[in-house]
């Protein structure tokens, strides 16, 4: 079994953190929360320190931040149905971009690799993606496809495809339509029989992990045509298989889950206010894989955990966030 | 005893969740919801008995959006509604109200729910896990609301949603 050591609990947010990121060198990070604040945090010799705290970005809950992969900018979504974009020209964070056109709450937002691309998503159902040219942001497809709020956005780690989660109990996958140039739905996944809150991709992108208010864990498997399975696509697209279902490990709704890109690990953060590290098994079949839990921190927070995160430089390295107010930093180690 | 105990507190108390009746009116003017706790309950210091009447009493005094009653008068909420489950593995009492809607079609059922988890939220200090359902076969659109009632997300935007929460306060004040 592994264990999970507290490295440090990082105070300072009132009310509910939604949401931490990890800058794209893993030296710093970004959380978010209820106080409609963004709190920038930072290594200093010993210890995590604050750097700086950003307001009046938005008027309500702050729900998710994100890196851009450059490093340079942060986009910040909120319940006030605006998107913020902060960058540091001016030698501290300021919002000097804001994305509007969603009806509602924003709810997810993500970068595409090359940082060209911007998705959000809203309680209002749709998808959005945004262009990216330096400064310049335009709305490049709104794509109608779940028909509940989506809940989540995440691109592939080195391609423009995108996956949604979302209350209707299924994920998307969408890519752009090389004739028309607008995106489409190329893959609905539904196995989930609850929300699905968060999803995650491995470090190749042939495989998502999703979970959900169903208490489960799902890792999807992509078939391109031509696999060597057998295994029919139609329209030539490929094809997204549940391949396992992780029960019985979770009590409460799980929020968040992270496939970290460095050791494969997959962390977990559930409404039972445990930390949860699952682990492929050795000899693991890629058409079956058997995924075995490796630790389980009961009470990693007093309240709900809602996001965890592995750092993306160094192994091990996760922050969570939570309902109790707090950020807190964890060392993995088997 | 304990109700009279209530109704003496005072009604301050952080807000930190709300929740979505329909999409209109959505959008207003935000601003900071967040006042001092006070009314404070020990969960821990409870036997499971004494749990579930002093949630009651905090549940029967709400008042039904749109009647002039509590809902401890119109049925909507009643004790045998209220069970303690099993804890969280970290030993969390988890906690299910269970509660019946005046009519099978009324459309105020998630707006009750709200109350009663904003209400609990609230009064009870320690922490706790709630899952609130609309008691089997009571509403056509049951799974549909207890799906809302129970998306923490949901509630959360909806509690900062002016209108629903000034309708919310009202439901759930305690009388002098």
């Amino acid at each position: 079994m592994g264990v999970l050591e507290l490295i440090q609990s990082l105070e300072g947010h009132k009310g509910r953190v939604w949401n931490v990121c990890w800058h794209p060198s893993g030296e710093t990070l970004a959380s978010c929360g209820e106080d409609k604040s963004i709190r920038i945090w930072m290594h200093d010799k010993s210890k995590w320190v604050i750097k700086s705290i950003l307001l009046e970005g938005h008027s309500r809950t702050i729900r998710e931040v994100s890196w851009s992969p450059c490093g340079n900018y942060i986009a910040s979504c909120s319940f006030d149905a605006t998107v913020a974009i902060w960058d540091q020209k001016s030698g501290q964070f300021e919002c000097n971009t804001t994305l509007e056109g969603h009806e509602n709450e924003v709810k997810s937002i993500s970068w595409s690799t090359s940082g060209q691309l911007l998705a959000t998503c809203s309680r209002d159902k749709s998808v959005w993606v945004w262009e990216v040219t330096d400064d310049d942001y335009e709305c490049a497809a709104v794509i109608n496809a779940h028909t509940q709020d989506v809940k989540k956005v995440r691109w592939h780690p080195e391609k423009d495809i995108l996956a949604s989660a979302s209350y209707d109990d299924t994920v998307k996958i969408f890519k752009e339509d090389t004739s028309s140039s607008d995106f489409i739905c190329v893959a609905t996944l539904a196995s989930h029989t609850s929300t699905v809150w968060s999803l995650s991709f491995d470090k190749t992108g042939n495989r998502l992990v999703t979970c959900s208010d169903d208490q489960t864990l799902k890792i999807w498997h992509q078939y391109e045509p031509g696999n060597e399975m057998g295994i029919p696509t139609p329209d030539n697209e490929p094809v997204w298989k549940c391949v396992c279902t992780l029960s019985g490990y979770h009590s409460r709704t799980v929020y968040d889950v992270d496939w970290c890109k460095l050791t494969g690990l997959i962390v977990t953060s559930c409404g039972d206010d445990v930390i949860r590290v699952f682990r492929e098994e050795d000899d693991s079949d890629v058409h079956q894989p058997t995924f075995s839990l490796v630790c389980k921190l009961d009470n990693a927070h007093t309240q709900d955990v809602n996001c965890s995160q592995w750092n993306p430089v160094t192994p091990g390295l996760i922050a969570s966030c939570s309902d109790d107010g707090t950020v807190k930093l964890w060392s993995y180690s088997d | 005893m304990l109700s009279s105990f209530l109704r003496k507190l005072s009604l301050g108390g952080k807000i930190r969740d709300g929740l979505l009746l329909d999409d209109k009116n959505v959008m207003g003017t935000a601003e900071d919801c967040v006042k001092p706790r006070s009314l404070c309950y020990e969960l821990s210091l409870k036997d499971e008995t004494e749990l579930r009447e002093s949630i009651f009493d905090i549940l029967r005094t709400i008042k039904d959006p749109e009647k002039p009653q509590t809902l401890e008068q119109l049925d909507v909420v009643y004790e045998e509604g209220i069970e303690i489950k099993e804890a969280t593995p970290g030993g969390v009492t988890v906690i299910r109200v269970i509660f019946n809607p005046t009519v099978p079609h009324c459309s105020l059922a998630t707006l009750i729910g709200l109350c009663i988890r904003v209400k609990l939220e609230r009064h009870l200090l320690a922490h706790f896990k709630l899952d609130i359902f609309i008691k089997e076969g009571t509403h056509v659109t049951e799974q549909e609301i207890n799906k809302q009632v129970n998306d923490k997300e949901r509630i959360a935007a909806a509690m900062e949603n002016p209108n629903l929460r000034e309708v919310v306060e009202k439901c759930i004040r305690e009388e002098e």
